[in-house]
């Protein structure tokens, strides 16, 4: 099982006809992924790899002769908003955002609507999510040989706001022989669609995930929302986090951002040193090398079992 | 982007909430003109992006105009945090009853922006949440609909405000929510907003920040109401010659994305590293296995050769630089080939043998092999996804202080 995916989703690409939505077309279908159709508007009637190209998403909605269960959305930051709206309001319940410098009050709305609308938003500014040998959504992982050798089936949820980390642990993952449930780069932005604590309850309800791993950086309010979440649902997964930009509480480094535009220390609660203390706190373990990832989540997996 | 006192001011005019009659001046002639224009006390502060400018003497009364002209004399030159004014506000010496607070700022947990309103202004706000919670009022906006008053109401009432002050306060603080949104603004504050002796509320000093990512659409704002000049950026900080050069340079080409950043680093080894998590995992196991960073550097988006090469020149050009790592987490973007030939040519290209200078490459992924063949040529060593982020980054420390014992 799998949370969010699963070999019979099917999704269209928004933005197809641009370079890297191109190459992100190419590596879906290679995985196997069910890409239906694309959109760009003006190009209707054209095939990226042989997948169709509409200029509305209704068109592909009508074209496939049934709902469509996701979008990836690659457009430019002042087209996002739109395009986000537009696959919300014709149906599409999962929607990844790979887009990235979009202004926070546009990606707060996209949120409001998906709430509304009972859809989920996975990003901006992430590489999307990938179920191990049966479905990816987005760049995640890069060419389908390359995602194989970094992402192997197994008991493991990863969640990231790097897109790049999210790869490199489940790639340490899977050489430790323990593999991947559902990975998913959630974003690097300061308002994401999911954040952490959004996601758990649908890795709690899959079967086959038994533990969690959490890529973090300084910035934001998010480790403390899933530490709560912890507590209050007294989730049955252990959790292994790693947080990353420990440099970043340096007196010096205040107000910078690195890395991602969500990385920016302006209080106190924003600081790896306060983030670590919170995710303790909930008997979270937090690792302080990030080669000790695997070690740490077999040692919570047999204190389980 | 922030702003200074000077033009939030104008921004919160233009949302339609009272000020003071001021004046923005850039010379004590201009400010002796502002304060006989005002009449009676004024005072002149400083207009710099920095805070604490009363501590740093950048707040000055006068009761007259020639004591105002010879207070923005001094404020002129006055540095404070390293910034030198952009020039001086002249402002009414105000009567005032009693100070509030007013503020919207983004909750990221939330998704949506949050107002904050306290009856004790003036002081930090952080301080009022922490001694006297129940005088700060909440109230989070909705994103996609219009911004009702009575949120704003709701979100003073909350505080005991009442009476003509709550009726008075209301709009205002309404008016802050919906300039919060129309401008994409991530902080704006009235701090304090000042209830005067005839009843009348008006705005003593304001503070507000644009989103970077949103300076582009609100260029109305920004060029033709407050006449802010393109390259006006407002770093809180003066770029090195080091982030300058790698920004140019990463503007000369548009395959890729290379930043490089020395504020606060001063080490000896050179970091030319990636994606943008990988760059903070790689800095701090530098840092926590003994090594000195020498700058911090992100590699992302596949750049080109020339990029690549001219991030590592940069970095090696810079004081005290011994050797560089290269590292990144698993690529599938960025080819392995293309950074290996940048690195090795930014290492010929100053007479500098990269079997010595490279202490490590640690760049699995796409195009590995082939690179990895190229890096071999050169005596570079290499190691592939089996050698984690840590263990890469602890040979190019032992490989960098051993050079330096």
């Amino acid at each position: 099982m799998s949370i969010l995916l699963n070999k019979d989703t099917t999704f269209i690409v928004q933005g197809i006809t641009g370079r890297e939505a191109v190459n992100l077309t190419r590596e879906c279908l290679d995985y196997g992924s069910k890409v239906v159709g694309g959109v760009t508007p003006g190009r209707k009637g054209r095939d990226v790899h042989g997948v169709p190209v509409f200029d509305t998403v209704a068109q592909a909605v009508e074209n496939h002769g049934g709902p469509i269960d996701g979008s990836v959305v690659t457009v430019p930051p002042a087209f996002t908003k739109d395009a986000v709206f537009e696959a919300i309001l014709n149906g599409i319940k999962l929607i990844v955002i790979v887009t990235e410098r979009i202004p926070r009050a546009d990606v707060a709305q996209m949120v409001e609507l998906a709430e509304m609308e009972g859809a989920r938003i996975i990003g901006p500014n992430c590489l999307g999510l990938i179920v191990p040998g049966v479905c990816k959504m987005g760049g995640i992982g890069g060419p389908a040989k390359d995602a194989a050798k970094a992402y192997a089936p197994g008991p493991v949820g990863v969640m990231s706001r790097s897109g790049g980390m999210t790869t490199e642990i489940s790639s340490s993952l899977t050489q430790a022989g323990l593999g991947v449930s559902t990975a998913v780069s959630i974003g690097g932005d300061a308002i994401i669609g999911s954040a952490y604590a959004e996601l758990m309850p649908y890795f709690e309800a899959d079967e086959e995930t038994k533990a969690i791993v959490i890529y973090t950086e300084p910035g934001g309010r998010m480790e403390a929302q899933l530490s709560e979440w912890v507590k209050d649902n007294d989730s049955r997964l252990p959790i292994v986090a790693f947080m990353a930009g420990k440099f970043m509480d340096d007196e010096e480094m205040k107000g910078m951002s690195f890395g991602h535009a969500g990385t920016i220390v302006e209080g106190v609660e924003d600081t790896a040193t306060e983030k670590i203390a919170r995710l303790e706190a909930a008997g979270i373990r937090v690792v302080e090398r990030i080669d000790e990832i695997p070690d740490a989540v077999k040692q919570k997996l047999g204190a389980a079992a | 982007m922030r702003f200074y006192e000077f033009e939030a001011r104008k921004i919160v005019e233009l949302a339609g909430i009272p000020v003071t009659k001021y004046g923005f001046c850039t010379s004590a002639e201009q400010a002796r003109q502002a304060a006989e224009e005002i009449g009676g006390p004024v005072v002149v502060k400083s207009q710099v992006l920095s805070g604490g400018r009363m501590k740093a003497g950048g707040v000055k009364f006068a009761d007259t105009s020639e004591e105002a002209a010879a207070h923005a004399e001094d404020i002129l030159k006055l540095e404070i945090n390293g910034q030198m004014p952009r020039g001086v506000l002249v402002d009414p010496k105000a009567d005032v009853k009693q100070e509030y607070y007013a503020s919207v700022v983004w909750d990221g947990t939330a998704k949506r922006p949050l107002m904050l309103f306290s009856d004790m202004g003036g002081i930090d706000i952080e301080e009022v949440a922490e001694t006297h919670p129940d005088h700060v009022g909440r109230g989070h906006l909705a994103n996609l609909f219009p911004i009702p008053d009575f949120e704003a109401k709701q979100t003073i009432a909350a505080t005991g405000v009442t009476g003509s002050q709550l009726n008075r306060a209301t709009p205002i603080l309404a008016r802050l929510a919906r300039l919060f949104r129309e401008y994409d603004m991530t902080l704006a504050e009235i701090n304090p907003l000042a209830e005067l002796t005839d009843g009348s509320f008006v705005a003593l000093d304001a503070h507000m920040e644009m989103e970077n990512e949103a300076v582009g659409r609100q260029k109305v704002l920004l060029r033709k109401q407050l006449e802010i000049a393109e390259d006006d950026t407002r770093e809180t900080y003066e770029p090195s010659d080091f982030e300058r050069n790698v920004a140019a340079i990463d503007a000369a080409d548009h395959r890729g994305v290379i930043q490089g950043k020395d504020h606060g680093f001063s080490g000896n080894l050179g970091l030319v590293i990636g994606a943008g998590g990988g760059s903070l995992t790689l800095t701090d196991a530098v840092r926590s296995q003994g090594g000195k960073p020498a700058n911090y550097s992100e590699i992302g988006g596949n750049p080109s050769v020339a990029k690549a090469c001219g991030l590592a020149k940069e970095v090696l050009e810079k004081d005290g630089v011994e050797k560089i790592a290269v590292m990144m987490s698993i690529v599938s973007n960025t080819r392995v080939d293309i950074v290996a030939r940048g690195v090795i040519k930014a290492c010929l290209e100053l007479g500098k043998d990269p079997g010595e200078t490279i202490a490590i490459f640690r760049i699995p992924g796409a195009w590995e092999d082939e690179g990895f063949k190229i890096l071999e040529r050169y005596g570079v060593e290499y190691c592939d996804r089996s050698v984690s982020l840590w263990e890469a980054a602890g040979r190019a420390v032992a490989k960098v202080q051993g050079a330096a014992a």
